[in-house]
């Protein structure tokens, strides 16, 4: 029996450090990434390749999810609203809701789970082919190269899929509010006009701002640490999307807090 | 001058308790061909990783053409690391760029030739591996494993070496085209010694080495055995050696 117990306080003692040594590790890796970030050569070609990859090459995904959630959440709230008489406030709900989580974070999981896995999978294709070898012995530093464009891309390409998706999204809640609720045209965009602030837009893009970020150089650390032959890339994958995903809403819900006090 | 490109002095290297390099001290010659042989596990991978200075030794120095390079700091060290050619295992070219690219790759990132030139210099370096302009612009995976060891060859020599490492550049041929890239290994050398050139190969093939080599490093278990030119190491009675040749 005590031996049974010790050995479960070992493993949860191994399971710990194991954690503190990978926060450690993707600490230094996010720290190195950020210094090479600033120091010539600035590669802009592959800069704009990867804003081409992450921004351009997901419009069409964001434009369905995004006027799909504008859609389905303009009915929800209706059914809702109308109980309490309350149905011409659905334009500046649906709205300020995309503004503020509905826009950043449904582009931020989108974004990491195809992009943190494109990422992860090519690097770690390069890593086990011995391809970033052959950039280190030419003496071109890896991370700045591969890293660094990809981190950035992502961090400009998605407040601007943010952005897409608050506007795609409020004109799907404005056919299903105007066209299928009969709710009146002026009276929904003028309540959208008196309720929202320039603080509300502010917020969802400086959150998507920082879950492209976090995507970037999750995607990029999970392919870095690939071991191994194709096993090693579809686990280096799957990590990226795991990971980018719960990042993107774990910190989404301490960035509220944080947001909400100062904006 | 020494008459030597690499040295190691009183260089080891350990993985936690385990001694991968123990205590080597001896020197590759200047403009000659090396092969650095030994079974799995000698240490091999491990030296050619310090030559580069991808791997810090845990003790003593590594001086190639004059700089202790584990003493460089990482900026100086990349610098450096212009005065290498590689050629890998299974070649290494970046998937995603044309044989012509990947030539074109080190002299866009590091020279300030205009297109005009690279593009020179780029057919000019294929044609002297055999790699016809129609394989020029193919992509790695659509040549064979041989056309990518020579693709790999023209990069490695596209910035003008001191010293080209070979890594187990015959790993998956056919024993004529292994003989046909050891040929061209052997050519590239000649081609450009009159610059100052020196050549090193990691290989397990015994018979490749006795042909082609100018001198022989014998690793086992992180030491040298023996470094002997090959007529030397052809008559070694080290019953380690013996055993290696009579495979």
């Amino acid at each position: 029996m005590r031996d049974m117990v010790e050995k479960r306080i070992e493993n949860l003692g191994n399971s710990v450090l194991d954690l503190l040594n990978g926060l450690g590790d993707f600490t230094n890796f996010a720290i190195r990434t950020m210094f090479w970030t600033f120091r010539p050569p600035y590669r802009f070609k592959l800069l704009f390749e990867q804003i081409y990859f992450i921004g351009n090459k997901s419009v069409f995904i964001i434009f369905l999810t995004s006027s799909f959630t504008g859609a389905v959440f303009a009915y929800q709230i209706y059914v809702g609203m109308k109980v309490i008489n309350a149905d011409s406030f659905i334009g500046p709900l649906v709205t300020i809701a995309l503004a503020k989580e509905l826009a950043p974070v449904p582009s931020g999981l989108v974004v990491a789970g195809r992009c943190g896995a494109g990422m992860a999978a090519q690097i770690g294709t390069m890593k086990v082919t011995e391809q970033i070898d052959a950039l280190e012995v030419m003496g071109i530093n890896s991370y700045q190269y591969l890293a660094v464009p990809r981190i950035l891309g992502a961090t400009l390409s998605l407040p601007l899929l943010s952005a897409i998706f608050l506007m795609i999204g409020y004109g799907g809640s404005w056919v299903i509010g105007t066209q299928v609720l009969q709710i009146d045209d002026i009276t929904f965009t003028s309540k959208v006009s008196d309720f929202m602030e320039l603080g509300m837009v502010a917020e969802g893009i400086i959150k998507a701002t920082v879950f492209g970020y976090l995507i970037g150089v999750i995607g990029t650390y999970q392919g870095f640490r690939v071991t191994g032959g194709a096993e090693g890339v579809g686990k280096g994958t799957n990590m990226a999307v795991v990971w980018g995903m719960i990042t993107v809403l774990v910190v989404d819900f301490f960035l509220t807090s944080f947001l909400t006090k100062i904006l | 001058m020494s008459e030597f490109s690499i040295e190691f002095k009183d260089l080891s290297k350990l993985y936690g308790q385990a001694t991968i390099l123990n205590n080597l001290n001896f020197g590759i010659h200047k403009n000659k061909i090396t092969t650095i042989l030994g079974f799995s596990g000698a240490g091999k991978t491990t030296l050619m990783k310090h030559i580069l200075g991808l791997t810090m030794p845990t003790s003593g120095d590594v001086i190639v053409l004059g700089t202790a390079i584990n003493k460089l700091d990482e900026l100086a060290l990349r610098e450096f690391r212009r005065n290498f050619g590689m050629v890998f295992q299974y070649a290494a070219l970046f998937d995603f760029l044309t044989s012509f690219e990947n030539v074109a790759f080190p002299l866009r990132e590091f020279t300030k030739m205009n297109e005009e030139q690279i593009k020179d210099k780029v057919l000019n370096l294929l044609d002297s591996v055999g790699i016809s302009l129609e394989a020029a612009y193919r992509l790695p995976s659509e040549l064979s494993g041989g056309m990518r060891k020579r693709v790999g060859l023209a990069r490695g020599l596209a910035l003008d070496p001191h010293i080209m490492l070979y890594d187990e550049p015959t790993s998956g041929l056919d024993p004529i085209t292994t003989h046909m890239v050891y040929d061209l290994m052997r050519d590239t050398h000649y081609n450009n010694v009159h610059h100052g050139f020196t050549s090193v190969i990691i290989s397990h093939d015994i018979h490749a080495t006795l042909k082609y080599s100018d001198y022989i490093v014998f690793m086992e278990k992180g030491q040298v055995v023996e470094h002997l030119d090959v007529e030397s190491f052809k008559k070694s009675a080290n019953p380690v050696i013996r055993r290696f040749l009579e495979l």
